[in-house]
């Protein structure tokens, strides 16, 4: 190799051959390493540089973002991992480094470390603080199931609430429970049974499974969803030694699909006895109070003066008999002495008796009688006496005595006519004689002069 | 009392409730009459919710957000 002849190589190229060295060998390619994580960086574009060393020796190492998606758990620093990749030279910095395309941590699996990473941040948060557990209600009216619609955990689930608890009402939210779009299908039903009216418990959950199958109920969306849900939430996930982060964020874990659906609901036939256990225990108490109200009452009644009301009444009756007594006593006294009042009346009455007055005065009336008559008869005696003499007086002045020696009476209209001025020249003239009556009429009337006489 | 309107868990509350003050005592005849009467007219609403209820609602909520009913067991068995 001549001196003058000799020509320089860029960096540029040198590394490039170098570059092909590593390109070429199938060794470097798809090599598989172990080894200590340390100074991991994850960048905000999801590429994860990281040094990857053992006790004597350290590798510049980098997962870029496509392969560090896929990644269940983070790496951290002075975690061990098993790493497949390709060495090669970074021409940059003229280093070699790792490009790893898997990681796994050694020793335990992957999905292990996310569990427990994901496990120990929720922790932190408080997401499994007892005082975040809701109380399971005892009697749910309306369940919500989030599972697969079809396989055993939703048969076993419906066959065990029906059998339990037909009372409440099942309503399916059906979600994709394993394999890619597991996680946001559970976290979408887990949203659609949130809005459902009146929900009172929720089970989530699914059938056995590898971990990878159960492996949505450990994502963290699927976590947050549970442990923001307002409704109680019972996780269920595979089988009983199975325990997910749903488990750790859900109101209660139950350890398999049928357990849940025991947790969820009482049993029917339970409850039955308890409401006929309830019912006979009413039954003695009522029966017991009224055997002892009973004791109270036949107590109150045989008491001494309800047992022998009449000598409550004695009393009263004595005194009645006594008033009674009393009372004919004294009618009697009254009467008697009314009685004796009347005789005296009677008596003085009978001393008072009219009949000798009227004796008395009918001697008198006698006696009054003979006087009367004798007076009358004396008066009769005289006043005939009387008449007699005025009879004889009266014949006497009899002017019809007169008229038998010639004189006359004249009346015209019934009047004694004395005088010629009395005179109606018209009328007739009755003259009156001793022995009848001439009825005259006037011829002249003449009045006669004084001193004349006919 | 309406059976409609109680629902179970309210009627055996209250019947729990009525057996506590039954058994607490000291409840004049006429309270305790009543009480037992309220409480038999619940257990018999309980009983008769638990036996009317042979056949639970079930129903799925299906992609577009409505309600089908639902036989899990039937489909199961119809599948075997």
């Amino acid at each position: 190799m001549h001196v003058t002849a000799t020509s320089y190589l860029t960096v540029k190229a040198l590394t490039k051959y170098i570059k092909r060295k590593f390109d070429a060998d199938p060794h470097l390619r798809n090599v598989y390493v172990k080894g200590e994580l340390s100074n991991v960086k994850i960048h905000t574009s999801g590429h994860i540089y990281f040094t990857i060393k053992d006790d004597q020796t350290r590798m510049p190492a980098v997962m870029f973002a496509a392969q560090a998606r896929s990644l269940k758990f983070r790496p951290e620093s002075g975690m061990n991992v098993l790493l497949q990749g390709d060495v090669n030279v970074y021409e940059g910095s003229g280093q070699y480094q790792l490009y790893a395309q898997v990681m796994q941590p050694d020793g335990i699996g992957e999905l292990f470390v996310a569990f427990e990473q994901l496990k120990e941040k929720l922790a932190k948060e408080g997401l499994f603080h007892p005082s975040r557990k809701k109380q399971i209600p005892k009697y749910p009216q309306k369940i919500g199931v989030i599972t697969a619609s079809t396989g055993a955990a939703i048969r076993d689930i419906v066959t065990t609430l029906s059998r339990r608890y037909p009372l409440a009402e099942v309503i399916i939210f059906p979600a994709l429970v394993q394999g890619a779009g597991a996680a946001p299908s559970i976290v979408k039903a887990l949203k659609r049974a949130h809005s459902y009216p009146n929900l009172d418990v929720c089970i989530v959950g699914r059938g056995g499974g590898s971990i990878e199958d159960l492996w949505a109920f450990n994502e963290e969306i699927v976590a947050r969803e549970i442990a923001n849900s307002t409704i109680p939430i019972i996780s269920a996930v595979g089988h009983e030694t199975d325990t997910t982060i749903a488990d750790f964020v859900s109101d209660l874990r139950a350890p398999t699909p049928t357990a849940a659906a025991e947790l969820a609901v009482p049993n029917q036939l339970d409850l039955l006895e308890r409401v006929s256990n309830r019912k006979s225990q009413m039954v003695s108490i009522v029966t017991a109070i009224l055997s002892q109200e009973r004791k109270r009452l036949n107590r109150v009644v045989s008491a001494y003066p309800l047992a022998y009301p009449e000598r409550l009444y004695r009393p009263f009756v004595e005194r009645l008999t006594r008033a009674n007594e009393q009372l004919e006593k004294n009618g009697r006294a009254i009467l008697q002495q009314k009685q004796q009042q009347l005789a005296q009346q009677t008596m003085r009455l009978t001393l008072q008796n009219p009949q000798r007055m009227v004796l008395q005065h009918q001697k008198n009336v006698i006696s009054y009688e003979q006087r009367l008559q004798l007076a009358a008869q004396k008066n009769v005696q005289a006043k005939g006496r009387s008449f007699s003499n005025m009879i004889q007086l009266l014949e006497a002045l009899n002017p019809l005595k007169i008229m038998d020696r010639g004189y006359s009476l004249t009346y015209q209209n019934d009047q004694v006519v004395k005088s010629i001025e009395e005179i109606n020249p018209t009328q007739p003239l009755h003259i009156k004689l001793q022995d009848g009556v001439v009825i005259a009429s006037i011829e002249s009337i003449n009045k006669q002069s004084k001193g004349e006489s006919s | 009392m309406t059976k409609n309107t109680v629902s179970f868990d309210q009627a055996i509350e209250q019947l729990e409730e009525i057996v506590r003050q039954l058994e607490q005592g000291d409840v004049p005849l006429e309270d305790a009459i009543s009480l037992y009467k309220k409480g038999m007219e619940l257990s018999t609403v309980c009983h008769e919710k638990l036996h009317n209820a042979e056949k639970q609602l079930i129903s799925i909520m299906d992609d577009s957000g409505e309600k089908v009913p639902f036989d899990a067991i039937e489909n199961e068995d119809a599948t075997r």
